[in-house]
This record gives C-alpha cells, structure tokens and sequence, in this order.
C-alpha cells in the first residue's frame, strides 16, 4: 500500500500512519498471543510431544540402564510378537475391553435413564453414584481386595450366608480380570452417567410428549427418540473411555492382583510398565507404548469414520 | 421425562409432571435407592473397617463391635504419613495453582486474540489429549531423568501441569463471554495482559472453582507418575504411601483402612461441597 505513493501529500501522510498503526497493533497482538500461549505449549511440547517422539525412537533401541543406547531396528517389535507373555497381556487387554467397555456403556446409561427424571433425592442418588468416581483407585483397590479377601472378606461371608460358596475371587486366574472388570465399571459409572446425562438433556422433551400421544411405549421412544438422538453422546463415551480404559488403571490392577495370579490381570499398559521399572526394559516398553498409540490411533480414526465424527445423520438429512 | 408414561392424559393435564411421579416415580425411586445404596457401600465399610480393632476387621456386621481411633493414632505417628499427606497437598495445590493460571492464559490467547496458526495450534493442543500418561510413562521418566529433576518435588509437579483439558475447558468458557467487556478495557488504552488480569481473571472465577476442584482431585489421587518418579519416602505422596504401606503390613487391614479413610476425606469433603460444579465441568466435558 505505501509503495503507491501517489495523491495529495496529507492524504498520504494519513494512511501511512493509520497503516503503520494498525499494523503494530496486530504485531503486538501476535506478541501477546505468544507470550500467553508460550508456558503451556513450551510445557506440552516437552512432556507430552517429545516423550511421544522419543517413545516412537526409543522403540528401535536396546536400553541399558540410563547409558547404553544400542539401536537395534525392529528387533523389539520382532520380540514382542514372539513373547508369550505380551501375546497374552494383548489377548487379555482384549477380552477386558470387549467386556468392560460394552459393560460401562450399558450401565452407565441405564444409570442416566434412571435419574433423570426429577424425584425426591435425586441429587442425592447422582452423587452416590459418582462418589467413588473421587476416590484414589489405590484406595479403591485396598477396598475391594480387603472385601474380596478369601475366606473372611465381606463378599465371601455374605455369599457364605446364603449358603454359597466362593472360589478365590483374586486368587483364581479365571476370576481375577473379570472382578477388576467389575470394579471399574463401578468406579467410573457415575462419571459416564453424568455425560449420558448431559446428552439425555439435549433433546427436546416435545418429541417424547408427541410421541406419547402417538401412543408409542417406554421401549419405542427409547429405541426412536432417546437412541438416535444420544449417538453423538455414546459416540463420545465410546471414544473416551476405550482411550482411558487402555491406557488407565494400573493403580487398580497394581494394588489388587499386580497383574496376577498367573499374568491373568497383566494388560498392555501394566506389562509395559513392568517392562520398564522392573526389568529396566525402557527400549522394549517404549516399543510397545508406541504399538498401543498405533491402535489408539486406528480405533479414533475408524469410530470417526463410521460415525462420521458423531454426526450420524448427516448422510440422511 | 415423559419416557416412563405411558399412560395417556386421563388426569390431570394441568399438573402432568405431578401425576407421572406416582406409581412408575416411586418404582424409579426404590430402585434408584437400593443401586445408591449398594454404590456407596464399599466406602461405608471402609468407613467402619478404619474403627475396628485387629480382631473384629473381618467382622460381617456392619458397625465395629469396640470402634476405635487407635487405627488413625496408629498410621498417624508410627508411619511417616502426615509428610505423605503434606507431600500431596504441596503437590497437589502448587499443581492446580500453576496449571489454571499456565492454562487461562493459552486459553484467552486462543479464544480472543488473532494471530496466524491459531487453528492449528488449538487442534495440536487438543490432539494431545489422545496421548495419555502412562503411555508416554518410560519417555518422560527419561526426559525428566535427563532434565536432572528425578526424586525432586519439581520432578513430581512439572509434568503435571501441562494438560490440554483444562485449555480446553477454558476456551470454551472465553469464548461464550461477550467480547464487549473487553472491548471497552482496549478502547480505554488497556494492554493485553491488564484485559487477562482484570476482566479475564475475574470473570473466570467460577469456571477456576470447578478446575481447581478437578486438578487438586486428580493430584491428590495420583499414583503412577509419583512412584514412578521418586525413590525417597521423603517425597512419597499419600497414594504412594498407602499402596506401600499395604504391602508391608498386608495382615493389618485395620491399619490400611485408617490411611485409606484418611486419604479419601478430603476428596469425599471437596466432593460434598463441589459437586454441583463437578458435576456442571464434567458435563460441559461432554463436548456438546
């Protein structure tokens, strides 16, 4: 704009002052935004993009101790599909997921469904459901392993009570990955409630109120009102809590079995942890963290895909 | 609401929200009374285990038979846990401070001021969001070995800090604020930084109590980067303290659910005075 310079001397004074104005004013608005920004993403970039970077190289490394850096190409990843027992924590972190995640959608929605209409103490209710949800899952697992303990834990003497005998339910490698599963879902259905919650109040109460004087029962507006409209919602819950469920409580399954009995308890994310602050196998734990991020990766991308970002209905309307 | 009736109005179309909390209301309310029951119980007999003496913990009835404090005298000065539980209070709180006041600042940035690679740089913070701790466990262990802070108070609280929720959380909140508040601070000659601390900051006051409530929660809870991190019991943190604890005295349960009761009061207490604020942030996290 300055290089025209053509036209009256003041007219021209005028715009270059307003120009050089303006433009210091967004300079200095780019200056602000970098020095507001600058403390977080400094503090993302180095401890959460690095490590990711570093997890992805270290995985091509031998690692011994805090020196020896041996690159080994894709030995690790060779040794990963040959060990037995990763093979098995991959297979067990498996069948957790495909039990507990369904598990979690289903009774965290049932949970949603069943409080959110307005009777008496219904706050009250939400909060004891959501109340374990602020408990530390160390604690959580003391909890459970004190009331699962064999032969005098609560749940054994109560079943005892009734004249049922209990196996060893964290002794029994058939029985200990399906009580860890019982004890996330109830750690973390009063937070999955909630957000169901919040879905089940996005859609408008005149469709139900239609649809009852069509005449339609508590199943069909389920199935023709509520569902459909909470896909965005599931959609949600069914990426968040596959992410923080495969990669989240090692506290738990730490303090309650530590993976036992018989690796029965080992998922990916305890194995790598093993791996790397047992064994000092940092290079074989980085390896297999990157392997777990490739299929977090896969499983977003793919949820989206078939869902088309949570927005279902698009294709339709 | 009207899910459940299936009735049509034959009474009362005035007060239909009346009429539907009858018969279908009180059948809702049992069950919802027995599931809530059964939901707390596990932390009622925590409650009750943490009174009772040695003899009487495996008890199946539901109070102590001689309730007792001597569990909590016991865990209290014959183990090092008040520094555990200072420990994560100076965690937790240094934590929560740092990390709202690192994250409003991005937030207003991302939210109000323009500049190139705005976009790109919101969806990168957020794409970190994917990438959750213990995956990144062993690199960062490496990173913070390498920055020479492992076994350190800033070894355990630095990577803390740096999470894209609550960013994310709080431009959401800046962006529903109506700009004019600030307009009128920028007309009046005020720079950026006075716009954050004297309109921003104030304003986000209620948004900072339900983060605060959150962060402090999930510091005070955490387990696996503390433990990880730090080798000297001096700077075990509570969670830490506990898990340890139990291992040592695996038999004395009555001891372990004292320091469990202990280290799950102040979370049940923030619980019970936030939890209409938790409960609105986890919402508002529903990304709707």
């Amino acid at each position: 704009m300055t290089g025209l310079a053509v036209g009256e001397r003041s007219a021209r004074g005028a715009s270059a002052t307003r120009t050089t104005r303006r433009l210091s004013r967004r300079s200095r608005e780019r200056i602000a935004a970098g020095l507001f920004l600058a403390p977080d993403v400094l503090g993302l970039a180095l401890f959460v993009g690095v490590p990711m970077v570093v997890c992805i190289v270290l995985g091509f490394f031998q690692v011994d101790g805090f020196g020896g850096y041996t690159f080994i190409g894709l030995d690790n990843y060779r040794r990963m599909f040959a060990d037995p027992l990763f093979l098995g924590s991959l297979k067990t972190t498996l069948l957790y997921l495909v039990v507990l995640i369904p598990g979690l959608f289903v009774v965290s929605l049932a949970l949603a469904l069943l409080i959110r209409q307005k009777f008496p103490l219904v706050g009250l209710f939400r909060g004891a459901f959501f109340a374990p949800n602020v408990i530390s899952l160390v604690v959580i697992g003391l909890i459970w392993k004190f009331m699962l303990t064999d032969q005098s834990g609560f749940v054994v003497r109560v079943l005892g009570f009734f004249g049922i005998s209990s196996p060893s339910w964290l002794g029994n490698p058939h029985l200990a990955l399906w009580m860890v599963v019982a004890v996330t879902i109830w750690f973390a259905m009063g937070y999955y409630m909630l957000i169901f919650l919040a879905g089940l109040q996005d859609i408008p109460r005149e469709y139900y109120e239609v649809a009852t004087i069509d005449g339609a029962g508590v199943w069909q507006q389920f199935r023709h009102i509520t569902w459909p409209l909470l896909k965005p919602t599931s959609f949600f819950i069914l990426l968040t809590s596959t992410v923080s469920m495969l990669t989240g409580g090692i506290d738990l399954i730490y303090v309650m079995t530590s993976g036992g009995p018989a690796n029965s308890t080992s998922l990916i994310i305890y194995y790598i942890y093993e791996q790397a602050f047992v064994y000092g196998e940092y290079g074989y734990a980085s390896a297999i963290g990157a392997f777990i991020v490739a299929i977090l990766l896969v499983w977003s991308v793919g949820l989206f895909a078939l869902t088309r970002g949570g927005r279902f209905n698009d294709a339709r309307d | 609401m009207p899910a459940t009736d299936t009735s049509p109005a034959a009474d009362a179309p005035v007060r239909p929200a009346r009429a539907r909390t009858t018969r279908r209301g009180w059948v809702r309310f049992a069950v919802a009374l027995v599931l809530a029951v059964a939901a707390v119980f596990p932390l009622g007999w925590m409650l009750s285990g943490s009174f009772r003496t040695p003899d009487d913990v495996f008890s199946p009835s539901l109070l102590p038979a001689h309730p007792t404090l001597h569990n909590f005298s016991y865990v209290l000065t014959q183990v090092a846990f008040p520094r555990y539980l200072l420990n994560s209070l100076i965690v937790a709180v240094v934590v929560t401070v740092v990390a709202l006041f690192f994250h409003s600042m991005a937030a207003y940035a991302l939210a109000r001021l323009r500049f190139p690679g705005r976009d790109t740089i919101f969806v990168l913070i957020f794409s970190t969001l994917l990438i959750t701790f213990p995956v990144i466990l062993v690199p960062l262990f490496l990173i913070v070995h390498t920055l020479g802070i492992l076994d350190s108070y800033a070894g355990i609280i630095i990577p803390s800090i740096f999470n894209a929720f609550g960013i994310f959380l709080l431009r959401q909140f800046y962006l529903s604020l109506p700009r004019e508040l600030e307009e009128a601070a920028i007309v009046d000659g005020c720079g950026y930084w006075r716009v954050y601390w004297k309109v921003i900051l104030p304003l986000s006051r209620p948004v900072f109590a339900a983060l605060a409530v959150l962060f402090f929660l999930a510091n005070w809870n955490a387990f696996l980067w503390p433990m990880v991190v730090t080798t000297s019991t001096d700077l075990s943190l509570v969670q830490v303290g506990i898990a340890a604890f139990q291992q040592q005295h695996a038999a004395d349960w009555n001891f372990s659910l004292a320091a469990s009761t202990i280290s799950a009061l102040p979370t049940l207490g923030l619980f019970v005075i936030f939890q209409r604020r938790i409960v609105e942030s986890i919402k508002t996290s529903g990304f709707k």
